[in-house]
């Protein structure tokens, strides 16, 4: 008994150990960040997770290296509700927006077209608009020229003259009340069912290409428009919302970097259709980082010079592990104190364990995109939401195996433990606690490898970790990227699992390994 | 010593005891016996407050038996309680489940061991057993452990539910001579639950014969077979009497 639990508490302080390596290592990069902060703002950019953000994200950052501001990105982004939330709790300063966007989802006022008129409605929450940068990303039908040329089509009103074209639209634009369903019925176009499709957007282009789809729908400022010298149908009839890129920003940004944001102003206009498409182009179709696009970009049109600095392989692989322990290490810890005593009290009030089971398994149905937009204004974007996250995702496994284990002891023991005179805590310490341990540990481990899987979902919100190679390499349809963080976050998920295996060889009582005679 | 009144317990709709008026002599055996279902026990468990009575009062010492609090703990480590197969915990080598209260009580180590080393004497049980685990013991050797678990803070008195009811012939007439022997030698009020008349008559000089959670008849062996109080009573007794006498069938394969 005293050898058993003597090995026990090692293991566990050899766990804990682990958890406070972790998080001193987590902090030391932060401790470094806001010494930076004392002498000067550190700008903090955000972006949204596809390329044309993440460019001008990079791209801000470079302009406010170039006055001498220091400057962090948080890209890649889960969705712009995330960015707009982070904004308005002062967790970012700035991030590329689309006036469309901001008038249609963000102030639900779609009446707003004018920049202008949109600034004056955002200057009441704080927030500040900068001038269009130029180009305006919004919906476009298309098709080859060769197409077009053959079929003498030069606008969306031309379609009506040609039922027998093939069109392959997204799912969103299909969908949105914006997109399709306003240009079918300002057109009058009509289409049989057999000659329309909805699917993937790079599958569309796929298909366009292949001549097994004659029209599909653009983002005005893709590159495959200029790769593949396609033509976009001029919308005559104007339905397209305007989907102009500008800079939001948070009012006090103009006092907390003044330099920064008066150099806001040379990017007006700076950036046209065709150049924002060349820039994507840059990074999407010949693989330059974006911040190598962003630096050229500046040093061409604004005679910047920016320095690059680029982490090495084994910097980042460690900077990711550490943002991913430290994810799955404190939540887990989290999980761990709160959960076994909840699966204690489960299974000692029947009616309370009912309740108690039904809550941490409706926390587990809430989508996880959800709960991070849900915890983002009162927690902020980086690793608290995402922690909190795991932490709600990780309670029921726990709970579950320890009101199982606890509720599956043999009554005839229960009764022999209560028969002794020991009072019930020592009970639930000495007897019940040490018999329902496989138990609980096969929990602990069942959440711990779910965590590590899950953590990647951490990118969304700035969390870090392996999930940022995989976000980007979705993004860029770049494999090998999405495997830079899916191999390791596979060999940490085993590498978990093993370290429980050691762990249970430690912390279950041998007599319960034994079989009985 | 273990003074039950009028006691009635409910199960659901179920009577489980009805009317039971049981007192239990001091530095006595006394065995519960009937068929399956008559409430024996029940009675154990009464008499260590693990259940309440619906109807009537159970006493020890002349005191209430309390279900919890300080008191109800303090009579539970006064009476030693064994039950079928030893009720030992898996987790815990023999020497643990024996020492398990004494050390949680803060007992002074050698005198745990000078105890422990002891009981493992009066049980029977070779030293060299005491670091196993339940898992790596004969169903005979578990319940001595049991035994020696629930002798460990020298108890008052004893209760026993079926302590041989898993053993296997050979081992189980074994340990009947070990237990009588160790009984006789502790002179402990020891409240036993069988449902064999043999084994009945073999420890107690005073059983107590249950049927419906009613007692139909208490009293001597002696008394069972000259005077039986019903029908029920005689039937009982001849037909263990049966059983008893007839020859010892051959020990199955296994």
């Amino acid at each position: 008994m005293t050898r058993a639990r003597t090995r026990a508490r090692a293991a566990l302080l050899a766990l804990l150990l682990i958890f406070l390596f972790v998080q001193v290592a987590a902090a030391a990069p932060a401790a470094s960040a806001d010494g930076e902060r004392d002498a000067a703002h550190v700008v903090r950019v955000g972006s949204k997770k596809f390329t044309e953000s993440v460019v001008l994200g990079e791209l801000l950052v470079g302009l406010a290296r170039a006055h001498d501001t220091p400057a962090a990105h948080q890209r890649e982004l889960g969705g712009t509700r995330i960015l707009w939330n982070a904004l308005r709790a002062d967790e970012l300063d700035i991030y590329p927006e689309y006036t469309g966007t901001l008038a249609r989802e963000l102030l639900a006022r779609p009446e707003l077209q004018d920049p202008r008129e949109l600034a004056r409605a955002l200057e009441p929450l704080g927030l500040r608009l900068s001038a269009p940068l130029g180009f305006n990303n919004t919906y476009a039908l298309g098709l080859t020229r060769a197409r077009a040329r053959a079929l003498d089509v030069r606008t969306i009103s031309d379609l009506r003259d040609h039922a027998e074209l093939r069109l392959g639209l997204t799912e969103e634009f299909y969908e949105r009340k914006d997109g399709w369903p306003v240009v079918r019925a300002a057109y009058g176009l009509a289409f049989a069912s057999d000659r329309l499709r909805t699917l993937d957007h790079d599958l569309a282009y796929a298909g366009l290409l292949a001549g097994e789809l004659d029209v599909i729908d653009f983002y005005s400022t893709d590159p495959q428009i200029a790769a593949h010298g396609l033509t976009l149908l001029e919308d005559d009839r104007g339905v397209f919302p305007r989907y102009d890129a500008v800079l939001l920003y948070r009012a006090d940004l103009e006092r907390r970097a003044p330099a920064f944001t008066r150099a806001l102003t040379s990017l007006e206009g700076q950036l046209d259709d065709g150049t924002m498409a060349a820039l994507n182009g840059r990074v999407q179709r010949a693989r330059e980082p974006e911040a190598a696009v962003a630096a050229s970009f500046l040093d061409e049109r604004l005679g910047l010079r920016v320095e690059l600095r680029a982490p090495t392989v084994a910097s980042r692989l460690r900077r990711r592990a550490v943002e991913h322990l430290t994810l799955v290490g404190v939540s887990l810890l989290a999980a761990v104190l709160v959960a076994i005593p909840l699966g204690v009290v489960a299974a000692r009030r029947r009616r309370v364990g009912q309740v108690v089971l039904a809550l941490v398994g409706v926390v587990q149905t809430i989508p996880s995109l959800a709960l991070l937009v849900v915890l983002i204004p009162p927690l902020g974007i980086g690793a608290a939401p995402a922690i909190v996250a795991l932490f709600l995702y990780s309670l029921l496994p726990i709970v579950r195996s320890t009101h199982a284990g606890l509720t599956t002891i043999d009554p005839r023991l229960r009764e022999a433990a209560a028969a002794l005179g020991l009072p019930a805590r020592a009970r639930l310490r000495l007897v019940e606690l040490p018999m329902a341990a496989p138990s609980v540990l096969s929990g602990v481990k069942t959440s711990a490898v779910i965590n590590v899987g899950t953590a990647t979902l951490g990118a969304l919100v700035g969390a870090g970790g392996f999930g940022q190679p995989i976000l980007a390499g979705i993004r860029l349809a770049d494999t090998s990227l999405i495997l830079q963080g899916a191999i390791p976050a596979a060999a940490l998920a085993l590498l978990v699992q093993g370290l429980f295996e050691l762990l249970e060889r430690a912390l279950v009582p041998r007599g319960l390994r034994l079989r009985s005679r | 010593m273990f003074e039950l009144r009028g006691v009635e317990m409910l199960h659901g709709e179920t009577r489980v005891l009805a009317g039971v008026d049981l007192v239990t002599r001091r530095g006595r055996t006394t065995a519960l016996i009937g068929p399956s279902g008559s409430g024996k026990s029940t009675i154990l468990r009464l008499m260590l407050g693990l259940w309440g009575p619906d109807r009537g009062r159970v006493l020890f010492d002349g005191a209430p038996v309390e279900r919890s609090g300080p008191a109800a703990l303090a009579l539970r480590r006064r009476v030693g309680y064994v039950i079928q197969e030893g009720g030992l915990f898996p987790h815990l080598t023999a020497r643990d489940n024996v020492t398990l209260v004494a050390r949680w009580r803060g007992d002074d180590d050698d005198a745990i061991e000078r105890r422990l080393l002891e009981l493992a004497a009066l049980a029977r049980l070779p030293v060299e057993l005491l670091g196993r685990f339940p898992a790596e013991l004969s169903g005979g050797q578990r319940q001595r452990v049991g035994l020696m678990r629930a002798l460990m803070l020298d108890p008052d008195a004893l209760l026993l539910d079926e302590p041989l009811g898993a053993l296997d012939p050979l081992i189980r007439a074994e340990l009947q001579l070990d237990l009588r022997d160790i009984f006789r030698s502790l002179a402990k009020t020891v409240v036993l639950v069988t449902h064999d008349l043999a084994e009945a008559a073999y420890f107690a000089e005073h059983i107590v014969l249950l049927r419906g959670g009613a007692i139909v008849q208490q009293g001597a062996l002696a008394d069972f077979i000259a005077r039986p109080r019903s029908d029920f009573v005689a039937r009982f007794v001849s037909a263990q009497r049966t059983v008893a006498l007839s020859p010892p069938r051959a020990p199955e394969a296994p």
